[in-house]
């Protein structure tokens, strides 16, 4: 517990690597994060997060309970802003624009940065009302019409139309478990966000609605933005173009997800990904 | 041993409740047994009169729908809006927490207080005089504790799974609370609501205090109207020597309850389709 991993000194160093394919570096930077760092009151929970998100590529946030995956990926939408007690240090840029500035409308943000949860979260009210309520709260549409095809349009990019089409108007509650997920992911992308964050969406979720996800992710990306935590080292090797390994708060290695599990540059890294520690 | 308390336990708990029950039996029978006879509808449409036989409760419980529905037309805004703030704004504060505290507080004054205030204030500093408006008021002060308290509880069961799913679609802290905290917590803020009224149908204090024990011959027509209620026709009729009025009191008893009991029924109704809402 005590044992301080080892830390890279610099990020920068991924693009020097050889064997990198270079279609995957050419993509344009999209969230840029530089030494940031997080505490719930006076414990630090992430330490000195370096890291650049590639647009329109999956990344992966792969490590054991507790080691700040999860408060990283709500620091990029701010959704830690809700808890008490809580501070960031560093910066956090989307697009060249820095998130945690005074000025920063977290709405606007919210709004860029769509987010689906690890238990899915249907509101109590229909499927369609759950698809319609972020155009709505958002003034996104302007007639009945209008809000008809975009949660159409919604429902099956997350593919879950087919399922749901007779039945929009039934309660959401009523869904299995990953209908509901996917129902959430539709509800995320009605409000056409540019990047979508993914806090472990298949952990609740049988093998056969897990492939569903993880084939939905691939139709996304081309796209959106994705990052998606997930304790799962065979969904982070499948869905993912990198990957983010972090221990005990720091960010340990990120390349390739391809050398990640193949070639990593940290001894760490290796001995998590190959199931001798963590 | 253990398994021999476990059994003892379940004894003593179910003593204590039959004890309880059988009071309420033995009330509730005793009452009807008493007003049973006088119960008819002239009895409802009738006015009180000097006349055992010919009065009824007309004014009395026209009197006391107009104050009880004016009660919670201004409660349960008021009550509600203090528990959003108290819990969704302003929880953290030093402020905050002085005012939780004095809610509390509130809740176990004895109602009379309520009354010598709603004198003070509504019917004399604010000019109400003795009206439908300045009783209601005094009832609504009576009210707002609970409403605040069962609302802020009510708050409290909105899983903040709920929250975040809204806040991560862009909305704002009001939306949130407006369209997705709200209905949610409303079968809870609702059975707090008729809780708070019914206690506030029966009492008497507080009334007779602002000046509602005079006789009134007229049904109210307006918030601004003199009025009386059940209850305070009831003590009324109870403080009469003649055996006939005891009579006509248990009668009005028995109307009252009906009242009571037809409120709760209706907020369950409404609690039940709340709740059955979203969740086919």
């Amino acid at each position: 517990m005590n044992a301080t991993p080892p830390v890279p000194a610099s990020l920068a160093g991924i693009a020097a690597r050889p064997g990198q394919s270079a279609g995957a570096l050419e993509a344009p930077v999209k969230i840029g994060v530089d030494k940031l760092n997080f505490y719930y009151g006076p414990k630090r929970a992430l330490d000195g997060i370096s890291i650049e998100i590639r647009a329109n590529l999956v990344t992966a946030f792969i490590g054991p309970s507790g080691c700040g995956k999860s408060t990283f990926l709500r620091t990029l939408n701010r959704m830690n802003d809700i808890i008490p007690m809580t501070r960031v240090e560093g910066t956090v840029l989307i697009d060249n624009e820095s998130i945690y500035d005074p000025g920063v409308d977290v709405v606007q943000l919210r709004r860029k940065v769509g987010m689906v949860f690890q238990k899915s979260n249907p509101f109590p009210k229909s499927i369609f009302e759950n698809v319609a309520y972020g155009l709505r709260i958002n003034g996104l549409v302007k007639s009945k019409a209008e809000m008809a095809d975009r949660v159409e349009e919604s429902l099956r990019q997350a593919a879950i139309w087919d399922e749901v089409k007779d039945r929009q108007h039934e309660s959401a509650l009523a869904l299995s478990g990953g209908q509901q997920q996917r129902l959430c992911i539709a509800r995320a992308l009605a409000i056409r966000p540019e990047i979508l964050l993914m806090d472990e969406p298949a952990s609740a979720l049988d093998p056969i609605a897990t492939q569903r996800i993880e084939e939905l992710i691939y139709e996304l990306k081309k796209q959106y933005t994705i990052v998606i935590v997930t304790h799962n080292m065979q969904q982070a090797a499948r869905v993912s173009d990198f990957t983010a390994f972090f221990w005990l708060g720091r960010l340990v290695e990120f390349d390739r997800t391809d050398r990640m599990f193949t070639a990593p540059a940290e001894k760490l890294t290796e001995d998590y990904v190959t199931g001798r520690c963590g | 041993m253990r398994k021999h308390a476990d059994l003892i336990f379940q004894f003593v708990s179910l003593g204590a409740l039959l004890v309880a029950l059988a009071a309420l039996a033995a009330l509730v029978f005793d009452i009807v047994s008493d007003g049973a006879g006088r119960l008819s509808l002239q009895f409802l449409t009738n006015i009180a009169s000097r006349n055992a036989e010919d009065a009824g409760v007309y004014h009395a419980l026209m009197g006391s729908i107009w104050v009880i529905a004016l009660t919670g037309a201004l409660a349960l805004p008021v009550g509600v809006a203090a528990a959003i703030y108290l819990e969704e704004y302003g929880s953290r504060s030093r402020m905050a927490r002085f005012i939780e505290l004095n809610i509390s507080n509130l809740a176990a004054v004895p109602s009379i207080i309520y009354g010598l205030l709603g004198l003070g204030l509504f019917v004399r500093f604010m000019g109400m005089g003795q009206s439908v408006m300045a009783g209601a008021a005094t009832l609504a002060l009576l009210a707002l504790p609970v409403v605040i308290l069962s609302t802020r509880e009510a708050l409290r069961t909105v899983p903040s799974s709920i929250r975040e799913g809204s806040y991560a679609l862009g909305a704002t802290k009001w939306q949130t609370i407006w369209n997705q905290v709200l209905p949610m917590a409303l079968p809870g803020v609702l059975t707090g609501l008729i809780l708070a009224l019914s206690r506030a149908i029966g009492e008497t204090a507080p009334l007779i205090t602002i000046g509602a024990l005079t006789y009134i011959p007229f049904a109210p027509d307006g918030i601004w109207s003199k009025f009386t209620v059940l209850p305070i026709q009831v003590f009324n009729w109870v403080s009469r020597p003649q055996p006939e009025f005891k009579a006509n009191a248990a009668a009005g008893i028995l109307v009252l309850m009906v009242l009571l009991l037809s409120m709760n029924a209706i907020a369950i109704i409404v609690r039940d389709r709340q709740q059955r809402r979203g969740r086919v």
